[in-house]
């Protein structure tokens, strides 16, 4: 009951039993924080401040204080806004698609890729917020009468189909995480041993005690919810595309943004998951739940979905000159050769030539290449969206209301902010929270565990 | 659950296959396992055990369906009955020729709605909450060991000779007041 084909490497490195999973696991819950730890805190938290202060000098002064102009009215705070949520695609993608493919490997690491998720949501909720420019106003997208008189949200707009994909993902996804948080903390609570922990732990974890009916239901809920959150996350990506999408700009106004943009999404989330994962199992350790072969299986994905992306911009460009419409021709003509040639050429190399590299499997092995490109591929990720967005806008129908976009101060302390805010929250995670599911990784040990493995090869040897 | 003067066995294991086929044993020999607790959800216990399966995905459908309702009647009620609106000469006369504009409301709603209604049911029936007591009395059981509680119905003694027959490392009578 417990086999695995001989050819699937181990999961599960060096010689684990039950315990030492929970050990593992629970280390950096129980031990003090590292220097290293406090001096990556106070930096993310310092821009976190500086983020919070030009978020509100922006609230108190205007959105006037940031770089948009007449003609380029959304710049970088949807750019942020999309690539924010694009971050946090890969999350529910590792827990829930591959919790349906059944693929064993996402275990040890779809903890902290749904926490990524969480927190990337939250910073990419801020921007529409305050983008409103009267963010007391904000009422007005939920379903109630406007100025609590006659009129009601528009339905009609992508918009409003944002605000609703956008709150249905990020609830939906924190509690598919709680969901599967509630047993590990459980498993923190009954090893604390000081009273403040401990009675912290028992709240956290619902007074979980592991009945053999509560774990049926679980797996259940878990399963239903890996369903729910399938579609869930196809569909939130395809709506921030919309945004776009079914407004009637040339170079928004084509039928390939939804799949574009899930795939981008996907792309930039694994490379993000890359990013964070190769220091959370330095740091902690935990070079032996996240192997090799997981980084391996991601630099994959990256490469795919860099191809996809890439087969993406082509189509774009063909489409662009075979529709015949003039203002579509300009407006890519404008892209790749105007005066944002950089922006569309950086994101040509960082996303479709970098993730090229892994097609080599000493590269897509090498820890240090891994987090290299996984850097480049957000960077390109982010002049993606620059691009679609402030290109398409910068040269419109009148040659004289032309311009360019240059943020500000603010601009730039909001983006910075937001950085600062998501390593503000990860790094509490990463000390607070069991940062590998372990109850779950556990049902894997004897399949997929190295020790065992080898137990099993002996056994069939001796078969023969 | 349990009567005043039922006796009440535990037995304590630190694998997950012996666990089970202790369970198979005492389930062969007739008598009452009252529960199971441990670590991570073991493969088969549920039927080793004779639960019946959960229905908490039907449940989830039906949430659903209520969050699509909810979808239809908020689209039809706010924006076809009370204040159509003309918007980018999308045909607002009738809730059908309106209705492709809804589908992402109607989809996201329904996931709403299956999705949290079917965790609260997951609690709720589950009778955890935030600060509720630990439901398992052995703390060793959230680790790596398993423990199986049998009723006695009678000798007591021959039962726990039987729980250590089926790899027991430790086997006592119950006092403890929950259940």
């Amino acid at each position: 009951m417990h086999y695995e084909a001989p050819i699937r490497k181990p999961l599960i490195e060096g010689d684990k039993s039950y315990h030492d999973i929970t050990l593992d696991v629970v280390r950096p819950v129980e031990s003090s924080a590292p220097r290293s730890w406090w001096i990556v805190f106070s930096l993310a938290l310092v821009a976190f401040l500086w983020g919070v202060g030009c978020i509100l000098y922006t609230i108190g002064v205007g959105i006037g204080t940031w770089g948009l102009n007449k003609t380029v009215g959304w710049a970088w705070d949807i750019t942020n806004f999309v690539w924010w949520v694009g971050i946090g695609h890969a999350g529910t993608l590792i827990s829930a698609v591959l919790l349906l493919f059944r693929q064993k490997w996402r275990m040890s690491i779809n903890r902290s890729a749904e926490a990524m998720t969480i927190f990337s949501v939250i910073q990419a909720a801020l921007f529409p917020g305050i983008h409103m420019g009267r963010i007391w106003m904000a009422y007005f997208v939920l379903p109630i009468p406007n100025q609590f008189g006659s009129l009601w949200v528009n339905f009609n707009s992508p918009l409003l189909w944002d605000v609703f994909a956008i709150s249905t993902y990020f609830s939906v996804s924190v509690v598919f995480w709680y969901v599967g948080l509630i047993p590990d903390f459980a498993m923190i609570r009954d090893r604390a041993v000081k009273p403040v922990q401990k009675h912290i732990y028992k709240i956290l974890s619902f007074g979980w005690g592991g009945k053999a009916k509560h774990w049926q239901r679980f797996e259940e809920v878990s399963l239903v919810l890996a369903g729910l959150a399938t579609p869930l996350v196809l569909s939130v990506h395809t709506i921030v595309s919309m945004d776009f999408a079914t407004s009637v700009i040339p170079g928004w106004h084509t039928t390939i943004f939804p799949p574009y943009f899930v795939a981008g999404a996907i792309f930039s989330g694994f490379a993000m998951v890359q990013t964070l994962l190769i220091i959370v199992r330095k740091v902690f350790s935990m070079e032996e739940y996240i192997t090799i072969q997981h980084i391996e299986m991601m630099n994959i994905v990256i490469m795919l979905t860099g191809s996809i992306v890439g087969v993406a911009y082509i189509t774009e460009l063909f489409i662009a000159w075979y529709s015949g419409v003039e203002y579509e021709q300009y407006a890519f003509l404008n892209r790749a050769t105007g005066p944002y040639w950089w922006a569309y050429w950086s994101m040509m190399t960082c996303n479709v030539f970098s993730p090229q590299f892994m097609w080599f499997k000493k590269l897509r092995t090498s820890i240090m290449f891994t987090f290299f490109i996984s850097i480049i591929v957000n960077i390109g990720m982010w002049f993606e969206r620059f691009v679609i967005i402030v290109t398409s806008l910068h040269r419109d129908y009148l040659p004289s209301s032309w311009s360019m976009f240059s943020p500000t101060f603010v601009d730039i302390g909001i983006f910075i902010g937001t950085i600062g805010f998501f390593f503000v929250l990860f790094l509490l995670y990463a000390r607070t929270f069991p940062v590998i599911a372990q109850a779950e990784l556990k049902t894997i040990l004897k399949s997929s565990g190295d020790n065992y493995k080898k137990l099993q090869e002996q056994e069939d040897h001796g078969d023969h | 659950m349990a009567t005043t003067n039922q006796i009440i066995v535990n037995a304590l294991y630190d694998d997950d296959d012996v666990l089970l086929a202790g369970v198979k044993q005492v389930r062969e020999k007739g008598l009452e396992i009252q529960e199971v607790y441990s670590p991570f959800p073991v493969h088969g216990l549920d039927k080793a055990m004779g639960l019946k399966e959960t229905r908490i995905a039907i449940a989830a459908f039906m949430y659903g369906l209520l969050g699509l309702t909810t979808a239809i009647s908020m689209t039809y009620g706010m924006l076809i009955i009370d204040w159509p609106m003309n918007i980018g000469g999308k045909p607002s006369f009738t809730w059908g020729e309106n209705m492709p504009a809804f589908v992402p409301i109607m989809f996201e709603l329904t996931v709403f709605f299956a999705a949290h209604l079917m965790v609260w049911t997951f609690f709720f029936r589950n009778k955890i909450y935030p600060g509720c007591k630990a439901q398992n009395p052995d703390p060793r059981t959230t680790d790596d060991k398993f423990l199986m509680e049998v009723v006695s119905s009678g000798d007591t003694e021959e039962l726990m000779s039987l729980l250590k027959q089926t790899g027991a490392i430790e086997v006592s009578v119950n006092n403890a007041e929950h259940a």
